[in-house]
C-alpha cells in the first residue's frame, strides 16, 4: 500500500508531515478561540441579563 | 453571523472530504514522474498551499481598500482573521518548497526572484499581525494594517507572476495554467486540483470560524467597555 519513495522519502514525508501539521495547528487553534470566546461573551450577557 | 453559522457546517464537510479524497490519491494512487521521481508527491501540498498563500493576501487587499473607502468594520476584521491562516500556508509552502528543492535543484534555498517575493511575502503575514496586536485603538489598528497590507501586495504579485515572466531565477513555471499544453498531465492534475479545491474549502472554513471569533471579541470588549463606563 506505502508507495515507494527510496532516496525521496525524507523530502516527501517532511513536505506532507510539516504541512499537515501547521494546517491541524492552526485549525485546532481556531476552534479553541472560537469556543473560548464564544463561552466568554456568554458568560458576559448572562452576567449582563442576571443584573 | 447567522448566514454564516449555517454555511459553516457545508463548507466544512465539503472541505473534509475533498482533502481527503484529493491527498489519498494524490499519495498512494499517482505514479512517479519520469524526471522527479517519487518526490512529485511533494506537488499536492506545496502548489495548493503557496496558491492559496498568495490568493489569501488578495483577498486582505480587497477586503483593506474596503475599509479604507467604505470603513466596513466586517471587512476589516476578515483581512485580520485572514492574515494568520495566510502566514501558516506561506509557511508550509515555503518549507516544502525547500524539500523539494533540496532534491530538485540540489539546494534547499536560493535568492531567486519567486522564492525571495514568497518569502517577503511571509514577512509582510507576520508584520501584518504583530502590527494589530501592537495598536490598541480597533479604528487605527485596521487603517495601520490596511496601508501595510497595501505595500505587501506588490510581492504577493511578484510571487504570483514571477514564475511567468522572471526567466532567470530556478523555479519552474507555474504548474496549472489556464492553457492545457502548459499543465501538468492529467494523472497529476486531477488530484492536484481535488486538493485546491479542498485547500480552498479549508480556508474558507477557518476564515468563517476566524472572523465570527473577532466579532465576538469586538462584542466582548464593547460590553466590557459599557459596564466600566
Amino acid at each position: 500500500m506505502m508507495p515507494e519513495l527510496g532516496r525521496y522519502a525524507f523530502s516527501v514525508l517532511g513536505s506532507w508531515g510539516s504541512s499537515i501539521g501547521l494546517v491541524l495547528m492552526i485549525t485546532l487553534i481556531s476552534i479553541y478561540r472560537a469556543k473560548a470566546s464564544k463561552a466568554a461573551l456568554e458568560a458576559l450577557e448572562k452576567n449582563r441579563k442576571g443584573k | 453571523m447567522r448566514l454564516s453559522g449555517r454555511v459553516l457546517p457545508y463548507v466544512s464537510v465539503i472541505a473534509v472530504v475533498l482533502l481527503a479524497v484529493g491527498l489519498i490519491w494524490g499519495f498512494f494512487f499517482t505514479p512517479d514522474d519520469f524526471r522527479q521521481g517519487a518526490s512529485v508527491k511533494i506537488i499536492y501540498v506545496h502548489v495548493p498551499l503557496a496558491f492559496l498563500a498568495i490568493n489569501i493576501y488578495f483577498m486582505m487587499f480587497v477586503t483593506s481598500l474596503i475599509w479604507l473607502i467604505r470603513r466596513h468594520h466586517v471587512s476589516a476584521l476578515a483581512a485580520k482573521a485572514a492574515a494568520p491562516i495566510g502566514a501558516v500556508f506561506t509557511l508550509a509552502a515555503l518549507i516544502s518548497g525547500a524539500l523539494w528543492g533540496s532534491t530538485t535543484w540540489g539546494t534547499y534555498w536560493q535568492w531567486d526572484p519567486t522564492l525571495t517575493s514568497f518569502l517577503i511575502m511571509f514577512i509582510f503575514y507576520i508584520g501584518y499581525s504583530a502590527l494589530w496586536g501592537a495598536v490598541d485603538e480597533p479604528d487605527k489598528a485596521a487603517d495601520l494594517t490596511s496601508i501595510l497590507c497595501l505595500i505587501g501586495s506588490v510581492f504577493a504579485v511578484l510571487s504570483r507572476y514571477a514564475v511567468n515572466f522572471w526567466s532567470q531565477g530556478i523555479h519552474q513555471g507555474a504548474s496549472l495554467s489556464l492553457d492545457k499544453e502548459e499543465n501538468v498531465s492529467d494523472v497529476f492534475w486531477l488530484p492536484l486540483v481535488t486538493v485546491m479545491a479542498g485547500v480552498f474549502f479549508l480556508f474558507l472554513t477557518l476564515l468563517l470560524i476566524r472572523t465570527r471569533t473577532e466579532i465576538r471579541n469586538r462584542r466582548i470588549t464593547a460590553l466590557q467597555a459599557r459596564e466600566i463606563s
